[in-house]
């Protein structure tokens, strides 16, 4: 699945795409951060506050107990602050 | 309904505004909000701001609120314009601009497509003052004018 990133989440990761393959106990969007945050230094910078996380699913907002599977596109980034 | 764009270029807002009345007499009211980059922010002054966004998911986002305008109030026409990119003081962000026949449904169909907007459009606001970067903070008081809103208001008879 492809995994976006955006804002402050983009920058401590370094790059603002990836292309992933989770294990299949990662269920959630919740197991999804915790299963990043274990795959290098940028991401555990990235995603060490949870709640200050937004997710959205296929363009969907989501949260922490959302499903993963059968995803397309998952985003994860900071609060908007769009208008 | 309600036209949408999101882009990086400017916007005229008296021909947004004429282009929602031509060829028609039934407005009875026509209201507009324009965004705008201010030159200072918590006391300091900006240099600039610039907005990332999420292609795809901003016009998805946008979509549902403008659908769910059009649906809890009697809406004849509308545009919302957003942009992104790098913007300077004084520069044009966002345009909300509503035709009902009465005046009650097209101001609060704005403001609440804005509160909305504030919370729901992914964009990011980054401040640049001098060399220095940060990106702007959510606020809680977008949440709450959001949620003024849960409860749709009774239905306008006139």
């Amino acid at each position: 699945m492809r995994l976006l990133y955006f804002a402050w989440v983009r920058e401590r990761i370094g790059h603002d795409a990836e292309t992933i393959d989770p294990p299949a106990e990662v269920v959630t969007a919740g197991d999804l951060l915790d299963w990043l945050r274990r795959r290098g230094d940028g991401h555990a910078a990235a995603f060490a506050e949870p709640e200050r996380i937004r997710i959205a699913i296929d363009q969907q907002f989501a949260d922490l107990a959302s499903p993963i599977s059968g995803a397309r596109e998952i985003a994860l980034f900071p609060p908007v602050t769009g208008g | 309904m309600i036209a949408l764009r999101v882009q990086a270029a400017d916007f005229d807002v008296g021909a947004e505004l004429n282009r929602l009345r031509a060829g028609r007499a039934d407005i009875g009211a026509l209201v507009s909000f324009t965004g705008l980059v201010r030159d200072m922010a918590d006391g300091e002054p900006l240099t600039a701001m610039t907005l990332e966004h999420y292609p795809g998911m901003v016009e998805r986002q946008l979509g549902a609120i403008c659908t769910e305008a059009a649906a809890r109030w009697p809406l004849l026409a509308g545009t919302v314009i957003h942009r992104f990119g790098r913007l300077t003081p004084g520069d044009q962000i966002v345009l909300v601009a509503i035709a009902a026949s009465h005046r009650l449904a097209a101001f609060e169909a704005a403001m609440f497509i804005m509160d909305w907007l504030k919370t729901r459009a992914p964009f990011w606001k980054l401040e640049e003052r001098g060399d220095a970067r940060a990106w702007v903070a959510a606020r809680s008081s977008d949440d709450v004018a959001a949620a003024r809103w849960q409860d749709p208001p009774a239905p306008i008879r006139r």
